[in-house]
């Protein structure tokens, strides 16, 4: 990791890491344990971690199912949350 | 023409693969679905981690990516592997981005050394937010210097919980316990056997000794044959239910014992990931592919290494990568090469009999206890489903149920949905990996030289 700071939003909400990280490091990091939620409703993260699981798919910059723990996070990303909520 | 020998994984099995078909002459591409090789053992910031972890070897063995008859790929998904054209599709740019670039490889020669992930047995309360496997919080902790929690329990099954817990510790957490289930007996009976046979792995006992001292230092206690069967909250783990259980892992009544933590980290052994192993045709033996001396799989051509012929860790898995990249650039073997995977193969026979799982966990499970966490398939459908008779199979049973057919395609609850239902698991995923239907769409680039 090179230390060096970056920004990205998530739901219009800004937070910050550090290049290298990976989105969900970047939001682990910040506190969000959870930004997904699935058929019944239930709010799921990471569970796996890299990247087997699905558990914790989100958009990054209006591309959907982006796996958080193996995409890099890069500056200016443009993060939201996912629902796979019957009839949301 | 010297041939071209195909590559997907870089972590210690590609690696010692990559770098004896390139001693023995021939041309390799390598792939790796990361940005940097090492694969899950060898976790990113590999230069700190090189230190503790047989460093000069990996470094040595990293800088021969750089080599004139080797092409390294990272970035590289390979999600289908066509087996009546010998072709690897390839799909190469950012991680589940749209537009990657589509590329496809006709080797002389297929090495799969694609590793495995943790298998986590499921229990009510392992859905929530919180609970991760013991491989995700390594992944986070020694990788990104993110703790998954502030307070923390371990648990499960094997070696590698001691590891998770100093990472843990390493990125400031406060580990509260780390719960092997199996009992002591077990534990030694299986390791302690003709321990002369553990030379090729002499490392590893100096390794455990430092996770010990460790464990002490941090007032973290160790405990034999304990298990976590609960997590409560309720959006997130608020606290975890221990108990005390026998040899089959049946829970001993009265010896739970709650702990308030907000994360947990759980990890039962390892599951191999063959899909493209299966995809080529490869025969599989109770999930792991078969292979012979050479490494060579039942398909002519293709060869396999490392966690996908059995779970073993990295000395075994480097092992069988150097016997794999000799064979697969046409050249036999050296018997140092041959008599050092066979004794690494000592090692792997003992992390198993040392670290069962316990028949019994499925008592853990409560009618509601979700087992397909993508499609949240119950225990009490899952027996319902098993005892209809118009269930008859496991095809019948999936489409019942829906379990595995969600995002993982089954690779979280695979293994413990056939032993709940008494089938075998199916690992044919004709996509070993989502690919997006834009770049299914795009041509594809013909093999760049």
């Amino acid at each position: 990791m090179s230390g060096r700071p970056i920004r990205i939003t998530v739901d219009g909400e800004a937070l910050t890491g550090i290049a290298g990280q990976s989105v969900a490091g970047v939001l682990l990091a910040a506190g969000r344990i959870s930004w997904r939620t699935t058929r019944s409703g239930a709010p799921r993260g990471v569970f796996c971690g890299i990247g087997a699981c699905f558990d914790c798919v989100l958009t990054v910059n209006d591309v959907p199912d982006v796996r958080a723990c193996r995409r890099p996070a890069a500056d200016g990303d443009e993060i939201r949350t996912q629902s796979r909520e019957e009839n949301a | 023409m010297s041939r071209h020998v195909v590559i997907v994984g870089a972590g210690p099995a590609g690696l010692a693969a990559v770098e004896h078909a390139l001693r023995a002459g021939a041309r390799v591409t390598v792939l790796d679905q990361a940005e940097s090789p090492g694969g899950q053992y060898y976790r990113m910031s590999p230069e700190a981690y090189a230190a503790q972890h047989g460093g000069p070897e990996f470094t040595r063995r990293r800088r021969l990516l750089a080599h004139p008859r080797c092409q390294w790929w990272p970035g590289a998904t390979v999600w289908a592997f066509d087996r009546a054209e010998n072709r690897v599709h390839v799909l190469r740019g950012q991680s589940d981005g749209g537009g990657r670039q589509r590329l496809t490889l006709v080797p002389d020669a297929l090495i799969l050394a694609t590793g495995a992930h943790d298998r986590t047995l499921p229990f009510p309360g392992w859905e929530l937010p919180g609970v991760y496997t013991a491989g995700a919080a390594q992944a986070l902790a020694k990788g990104e210097r993110v703790a998954i929690g502030g307070r923390v329990l371990v648990a499960g099954a094997g070696p590698f919980l001691l590891p998770v817990a100093e990472s843990l510790l390493d990125a400031g957490a406060e580990v509260v316990a780390v719960l092997e289930a199996n009992p002591f007996a077990t534990v030694r009976k299986g390791w302690s056997a003709r321990p002369w046979r553990l030379a090729a792995h002499a490392g590893k006992a100096g390794e455990l000794a430092r996770y010990a001292a460790t464990l002490a230092r941090h007032r973290v206690p160790y405990r034999f044959g304990r298990a976590v069967i609960e997590a409560r909250g309720a959006n997130s783990v608020r606290e975890v239910v221990t108990a005390e259980v026998r040899a089959d892992w049946s829970v001993v009544p009265g010896t739970e014992r709650t702990y308030e933590v907000d994360a947990v980290c759980v990890g039962h052994g390892f599951v191999p990931q063959p899909e493209l192993a299966v995809a080529a045709g490869c025969a599989l033996d109770g999930g792991f592919v078969r292979v012979d001396d050479g490494q060579r799989t039942t398909v002519d051509g293709v060869f396999a290494a490392g966690e996908i012929t059995g779970i073993g860790g990295a000395v075994t898995a480097a092992a069988e990568g150097a016997v794999a990249g000799r064979v697969a650039a046409g050249e036999t073997p050296g018997p140092a090469l041959v008599r050092a995977r066979d004794r690494a193969h000592t090692f792997a026979e003992r992390l198993a009999t040392a670290h069962p799982i316990g028949s019994a966990w499925r008592r853990w499970l409560r009618e509601d206890t979700i087992v397909c966490r993508c499609e949240e398939t119950t225990y009490g459908e899952l027996v319902r489903a098993t005892a209809d008779p118009a269930c008859p199979g496991p095809h019948a049973l999936k489409l019942g149920t829906r379990a595995g057919l969600g995002p993982c395609q089954g690779r979280m609850c695979g293994p413990a949905v056939s032993e709940l239902c008494g089938g075998t698991e199916r690992h044919h995923r004709p996509i070993a990996q989502p690919i997006r239907l834009g770049e299914l769409a795009a041509r594809t680039e013909g093999e760049p030289e």
